[in-house]
């Protein structure tokens, strides 16, 4: 370690950081604008100047900027020798000349870090007396606000978004004190991730669009730990409510998992919880295919009737679900009768990521992915699937950079340096996908191939690396590359195979398997990142008993339970085969048996519209849940508000919850529940524990986050901040207590400003605050250093154990799986495209998201377009012969002839309206005579704030 | 008095084309040494020379060469020349570039086979048309000799330069701004280190000099460092492009030795003050230095020289403050040319500037009040500091400003007190 010597103190501070960091992490105040913990150092806002003296003898000593300053073992500094205070505060008040005074009516006010580092310098004099400067704003779509007025002219927002992640359409334009930070033209920012900028702006330029539209202070709102839940990644998040809605999702810093970034359907997904197709009361369906709504002690009452008219009752859970409601669900069935909720694929796709993870094959976190040098991905969608890992990938293709840097002595935070010195030199990546892929950029080598050839790569590539020659045969234009990518993987000081379940094909999962296998045994380095499907499929799959979805279905049961789950895009056309009500006569024997199906969940679907009767169940929001990531890590998600607080909502309960209450209605308590000698003293708990009885590998999910029992200095946490005392006045002329909250008998954490606010550890920090650092920049006060694991207490578990092996005692053998032959694989087929915004269900309720969802296309190429007889802009229908005909509204897809797409391949999007077209057959495809393709101007769709 | 920069430059001449270029000597240090000589002896002869840098900074153009690595091959070398000369007051490049263009070429040849680069740029400025074209039309002629090109002379050295236009901003002067502008990013200096000589054009060894400092370059080489170090009349080595603007008899631009008297430049080359105006001050080395003034005169225009005065050499192209012109008017209108040209990186520069000139408007419009001086002082300490801002360019825009305080504040307080400016009519109504 080195040592400086800061104001006569001694420190001990990483060696090769710089000054900053090394303050910052040595819990010593500077104040800064423009340097960023994942950013590095660029010196442009001169905010975090300091004295350096030359040494013991020196007492004048010259200012330095700290951000880029490298620390030297004993040299010596001053943050508070007057020379450094007294030009800080000029910066700030310089800063200020352009900066309104409009704190009061802006968003970021009392999360700013401007106020903040304004406060800190002891700014309070201003002697400028001319005019402000003044913009023009831009529209920049539905996910942020643009403010340009406010700019203190940091760069931060183009470094962020231009050089870390990739984004081309936002820049710095013109010069002096008129530089202006936006698009050239209005329109929204393309870049997934844009979203960051509003924590990434130290001020109010960027704010959150969808927060405005519902806007309430940082002191107002009641907030929790949560698990982001739209994709598998299991990115960290604040989610933070007031008066029953949820308002906002910001990052939560987790060192290991999404650092200080979340995509943009993370940050903006989670207002599907404040969908009007939320269902709020429990229903009942009558003769004519409505709904009546009934009490929930109703229901439960109807529910006690079906259970007793019933011989044979199934649980179909869910992979979106938490592992307690599975486990409720499980408990309530039986082991037997209990399925994931997975379709046979799905459930073929985590076994192979499944038994991966329990190998001695090396699995990186999302963080580590960062520390890889050549990257091979096999037909994976990242950006469109499991979206922040392809931010992680960006910054593993500057690896090449880091290492330039370093042969002439650069540190990896100076930031402009090294880039200028890399230019264009970046670490291999390869991608293998069908279509077009958001980080081709930054990819050395890409090819579009079909999914089975996309397999078929994969086992060359195998056998180059065994063999130095593949035997396998490699359609179209992959020949080429398969040396090429298995010399860049060969000869990497740290190789990454990537791929995951968007395609839904086993074979390129296991082919990215046997890659990753016999490449470790030449670089034991080797890591392999499987994503997989849904937020939680990892943990349902660690529950899967070999009982299929459909098998489960077929194997005549009376009453099907189906938990926070819709059938319909699981089974495809198969859905009608099993529930449809509508019908005149039921299809078959198989809809005959089922008499009585109840659905337990949170949004309007077509499960729900084939139920008998439906429970209305909490969101992620409002309940606590686990959930096991892309990586096996298990996290907690707990609770922001209880709905019954809301009249509204009253009749919301946690599925768990339901369940419980019907498993006590029936009498029958699990065998694995009565087996615990343990009493927890929260459902959840119980639920857990009886999960980890049934499957022990599964205890560290017991450790995923302090439980219910914990408490600080003696008192529980608060999920409010101090200053929600405000929100009392509004009913001071009668009562000046603060009104009595629901008690959370699931968490230690309570619905409250009353309880500990500072030093909870990770898993029960419901929001950043720490004195004097209002706005998430305060993250550094819960960090043991800049960037580094938490102060208090890290969250989550890890459930596999991935030491990599010794090198020469690794004793796996290297067979390699043979794709099968491929019937029909020369004929075309639909191939769905993930799309960030669209594909995952529950986020597409969430208005913003939903304004950027893509309308229906068809992408083939001209030879296949030739084929069905179509030209660009055309219209293709499915005909209504298709099973699917008579229920939902059909798409008309717009034909969009693309000459990169491979051969036979029909490439549609995975969006609301095509979601149930499992298995569809380009042979139901037909012209829509005279049809026109809508206009689809994207930024006149959506500029609202135009009109208004 | 020997003058080897200006020597093909002669009035009535025009420019000076290849024949009559290599009839002077011309090109014979590139035929002499590309490919018959190791570029380290050459650099040996720069390094003793004690040649400066001519573009203002004044740093060791031997020494800056010599940082170059040695023995890293990986890839491409660049030369840039410096011909963005947007220095106000400044216009001894344009005479050497517009007069005697085979000078700068044959001096970056060489300058490129001792660093072994194999591209050069000039990045000019966008004003230059006449300089444009004509050094456009001497690297084709080159080219055609043999001079640039593949196989330079029958050598295994090669070399190509580019004239690249400048899109104008004064900042483009400042090397690492020049080098992101030629790469077509922002014109935004780069944090130093690490500096161009390890990364620099594309992330490449690159030397930027300046075009006065290139031109001397082909007569060290053929006539010796010894040489050169003669022409001084001071400490510093050979001769020097001095000129003279504002209200003086002769404007104009003179190579003499360097460390000449500013008495000797203003008085007998520039011919004195124009009848009716006595001398006020002067900035010596463009508008980016310090104000010296008439107890100066006798002071050798050399760089530690004019550094000790409390000002810099910087381009040794002086502009002249006469006594009839407003002091606050002059740095006003200099200000407003700096606050212009910041490029908006750094806070001291971008917001500090433009703040230091509209109180200099203000003030010289008779609108000053009291406490400004004392804010553009602070300003001034704020903004003018070297390491205080991310390159040269505010502390270079603050030195006029400064110095006026210190040798003309009794004419700010009396703008102040007058609230009206004394240059301009009387008093306040």
């Amino acid at each position: 370690m080195t040592i400086i010597h800061v104001d006569g103190r001694e420190v001990t501070v990483k060696p090769n950081s710089n000054l900053l960091d090394a303050l910052l992490s040595a819990g010593i105040d500077v104040p800064y604008f423009c340097w960023h913990p994942s950013l590095g150092s660029v010196g442009a806002c001169r905010q975090c100047a300091v004295v350096q003296y030359a040494n013991d003898e020196d007492q004048r000593g010259r200012l330095v900027m700290s951000c880029m300053t490298p620390v030297v073992d004993q040299a010596r500094f001053s943050v508070s020798a007057t020379s450094a205070t007294v030009f800080r505060q000029s910066v700030i008040e310089n800063l200020m000349i352009n900066h309104p005074h409009d704190c009061p009516v802006c968003e970021e006010g009392g999360e700013c870090h401007l106020q903040d580092m304004t406060v800190m310098v002891g700014h309070h004099d201003r002697h400028y007396e001319g005019l402000k400067r003044t913009w023009r704003n831009q529209n920049l779509g539905p996910l942020l606000n643009h403010e340009m007025n406010r700019c203190i002219t940091c760069y931060r927002c183009v470094r962020f978004y231009q050089d870390y992640a990739g984004g081309t359409d936002l820049a710095a334009f013109a010069s002096r004190d008129r530089v202006y930070f936006g698009r050239t033209n209005d329109g929204v920012l393309e870049n997934e991730f844009a979203g960051n900028l509003a924590e990434v702006c130290p001020t109010g330029v960027f704010t959150d669009k969808p927060f405005s539209k519902h806007y309430t202070r940082k002191w107002d709102l009641q907030s929790a730990p949560t698990v982001c839940v739209s994709c598998s990644l299991g990115c960290n998040t604040y989610t933070a409510e007031r008066d029953g809605l949820v308002r906002r999702v910001q990052n939560r810093f987790h060192a290991d998992v999404n650092g200080y970034f979340l995509c943009d359907r993370g940050r903006f997904g989670a207002d599907f919880v404040n969908s009007p197709e939320r269902l709020r009361h429990a229903g009942q369906r009558r003769a004519d295919g409505l709904y009546d709504v009934v009490s929930p002690e109703q229901a439960l009452e109807r529910i006690g009737h079906m259970l007793a008219d019933s011989q044979r009752v199934v649980g179909i859970g869910s992979p979106r679900a938490s592992l307690e409601a599975n486990q409720a669900l499980r408990a309530l069935v039986g082991d037997d009768a209990y399925s994931n909720g997975m379709d046979d694929v799905d459930r073929s796709l985590h076994r192979i990521i499944l038994d991966a993870l329990q190998s001695d094959l090396s699995m990186p976190s999302l963080a580590q992915v960062e520390s890889y040098d050549a990257v091979l991905i096999l037909g994976e969608d990242i950006t469109n699937h499991a979206p922040r890992l392809a931010l992680s990938v960006r910054q593993a293709a500057r690896n090449e950079a880091t290492t330039l840097a370093s042969a002439i002595n650069l540190a990896p935070w100076q930031d402009a340096a090294v880039r200028g010195l890399a230019q264009q030199r970046l670490s291999p990546v390869m991608i293998a996908t069908t279509t077009d892929d958001r980080l081709d950029d930054i990819a050395r080598l890409t090819t579009r191939l079909a999914p089975e050839h996309i397999a078929q790569l994969g086992l060359a590539i195998t056998q180059q690396i065994l063999d130095g020659q593949a035997t396998a045969s490699v359609a179209t234009n992959g020949d080429d590359n398969v040396a090429r990518i298995a010399q860049l993987l060969v000869t990497a000081k740290k190789p990454l195979i990537i791929s995951g379940t968007s395609s839904r094909n086993t074979e390129i999962l296991q082919a990215a398997v046997d890659i990753a296998r016999v490449l470790s045994d030449k670089v034991p380095t080797t890591g392999l990142f499987l994503c997989a499907s849904e937020c939680n499929s990892l943990g349902v799959a660690q529950l899967d008993n070999q009982q299929s979805l459909t098998g489960l279905l077929a194997s005549s049961p009376d009453m099907v339970i189906v938990l926070e789950n819709d059938l319909a895009i699981r089974l495809g056309p198969d859905f009608n085969h099993h529930f449809d009500r509508h019908g005149p006569t039921p299809a078959d024997d198989a809809t005959q048996t089922i008499k009585h199906l109840v659905v337990i969940d949170h949004l309007d679907n077509a499960t729900i519209s084939a139920s008998d009767l439906f429970l209305p169940a909490a969101t992620f929001a409002e309940t606590q849940g686990t959930y096991v990531n892309s990586e096996g890590r298990a996290q907690r998600s707990l609770a922001v508000f209880d709905p019954t607080e809301h009249a509204d909502s009253a009749a919301i309960r946690p599925s768990y919850a339901w369940m419980t209450a019907i498993m006590e209605l029936s009498g029958k308590q699990s065998s694995e529940q009565k087996q615990q000698s343990v009493n927890p003293s929260s459902q959840t708990e119980t639920l857990r524990q009886a999960l980890v009885a049934a499957r022990p590998s599964m205890a560290p999910i017991l450790v995923a986050a302090e439980d219910v029992e914990y408490r600080l200095h003696g008192r529980a946490i608060a999920r409010q901040p101090a200053r929600y005392s405000g929100r009392t006045a509004i009913h001071a002329n009668t009562s000046v207590h603060e009104g009595l909250h629901s008690a959370d008998s699931e968490s230690a954490l309570v619905f409250s400003m009353e309880g500990e606010q500072q030093q909870a550890p990770a898993s029960l920090r419901a929001f950043v605050w720490s004195p004097g650092w209002n706005s998430n920049q305060g993250v550094i006060k819960f960090q043991t250093q800049v960037g580094g694991s938490d102060r208090f207490g890290e969250s989550g578990a890890l459930l596999f154990d991935h030491q990599p092996p010794v090198e020469g005692e690794r004793t796996v053998d290297s067979q390699v799986s043979q794709p099968q032959h491929h019937e029909g694989a020369d004929t075309a087929r639909l191939i769905p495209q993930h799309h960030i915004f669209g594909s995952e269900p529950l986020s597409s309720y969430a208005p913003a998201i939903a304004a950027l969802i893509p309308a229906p296309y068809i992408r083939l190429n001209a030879a296949a377009a030739g084929v069905l007889g179509v030209q660009a802009n055309d219209g293709l229908a499915l005909s209504t012969q298709t099973s699917l005909g008579t229920q939902t509204a059909l798409p008309v897809f717009r034909v969009i002839i693309d000459a990169t797409i491979p051969e036979h391949c029909l490439i549609y999007p995975l969006i609301p309206s095509t979601r149930h077209l499992l298995d569809v057959s380009p042979a139901n495809l037909v012209r829509v005579d005279g049809w026109q393709a809508p206009d689809v101007a994207g930024v006149d769709l959506i500029a609202t704030d135009k009109e208004a | 008095m020997e003058t080897p920069l200006t020597t093909n430059i002669q009035p009535g001449m025009g420019p000076t084309d290849l024949a009559r270029y290599e009839a002077g000597g011309g090109y014979q240090a590139v035929r002499d040494n590309i490919g018959k000589i190791d570029p380290q002896d050459l650099l040996s002869v720069i390094m003793e020379s004690d040649l400066r840098g001519r573009g203002g900074a004044g740093f060791p153009t031997g020494m800056k060469w010599s940082f170059v690595p040695k023995d890293d091959h990986s890839g491409h070398r660049y030369l840039v020349a410096n011909a963005d000369e947007m220095e106000p007051g400044t216009f001894k490049d344009r005479l050497l570039m517009e007069y005697d263009p085979h000078q700068l070429i044959e001096g970056m040849i060489l300058a490129a086979y001792t660093i072994s680069a194999d591209d050069a740029y000039i990045f000019i400025r966008h004003e230059y048309h006449t300089a444009i074209q004509r050094l456009q039309e001497a690297i084709d002629a080159a080219q055609h000799q043999g001079y640039l090109g593949t196989n330079i002379l029958g050598s295994d050295y090669h070399l190509h330069i580019h004239v690249h236009i400048s899109a104008g901003r004064y900042i483009c002067g400042e090397e690492t701004a020049l080098l992101n502008s030629l790469e077509g990013r922002r014109a935004i200096p780069r944090a130093k280190p690490p500096f161009p000589q390890v990364s620099g054009l594309w992330g490449r060894p690159t030397i930027v000099n300046n075009v006065e400092t290139l031109c001397n370059i082909p007569h060290i080489i053929r006539r010796g460092a010894d040489w050169f170090k003669t022409l001084g009349v001071g400490k510093d080595a050979g001769t020097k492009l001095y000129g003279a603007s504002g209200r003086v008899n002769r404007p104009g631009c003179w190579e003499l030795p360097i460390g000449t008297t500013c008495r000797e430049i203003i008085e007998e080359h520039a011919g004195g003050m124009r009848a009716g105006y006595s001398l006020k001050g002067f900035l010596p080395g463009g508008a980016s230095t310090d104000f010296l003034v008439p107890e100066h005169l006798d002071l050798a225009m050399d760089y530690d020289t004019i550094m000790k005065a409390g000002s810099r050499l910087g381009t040794g192209t002086m502009i002249i403050l006469d006594d009839k012109t407003c002091p606050v008017g002059m740095v006003a209108n200099l200000e407003k040319f700096f606050a212009r040209e910041s490029c908006g990186f750094c806070t001291p520069c971008r917001d500090g500037l433009p703040w230091v000139r509209d109180l200099l408007y203000a003030i010289e419009a008779g609108k000053g009040k009291a406490g400004d001086i004392e804010t553009l002082e602070r300003q001034a300490g704020f903004i003018g500091a070297m390491g205080n801002t991310h390159c040269a360019h505010a502390p270079g825009a603050i030195e006029p400003l400064s110095s006026s305080l210190r040798y003309f504040r009794d004419e700010y307080q009396a703008h102040i007190k007058g609230q009206c400016c004394p240059y301009h009519g009387g008093t306040k109504p």
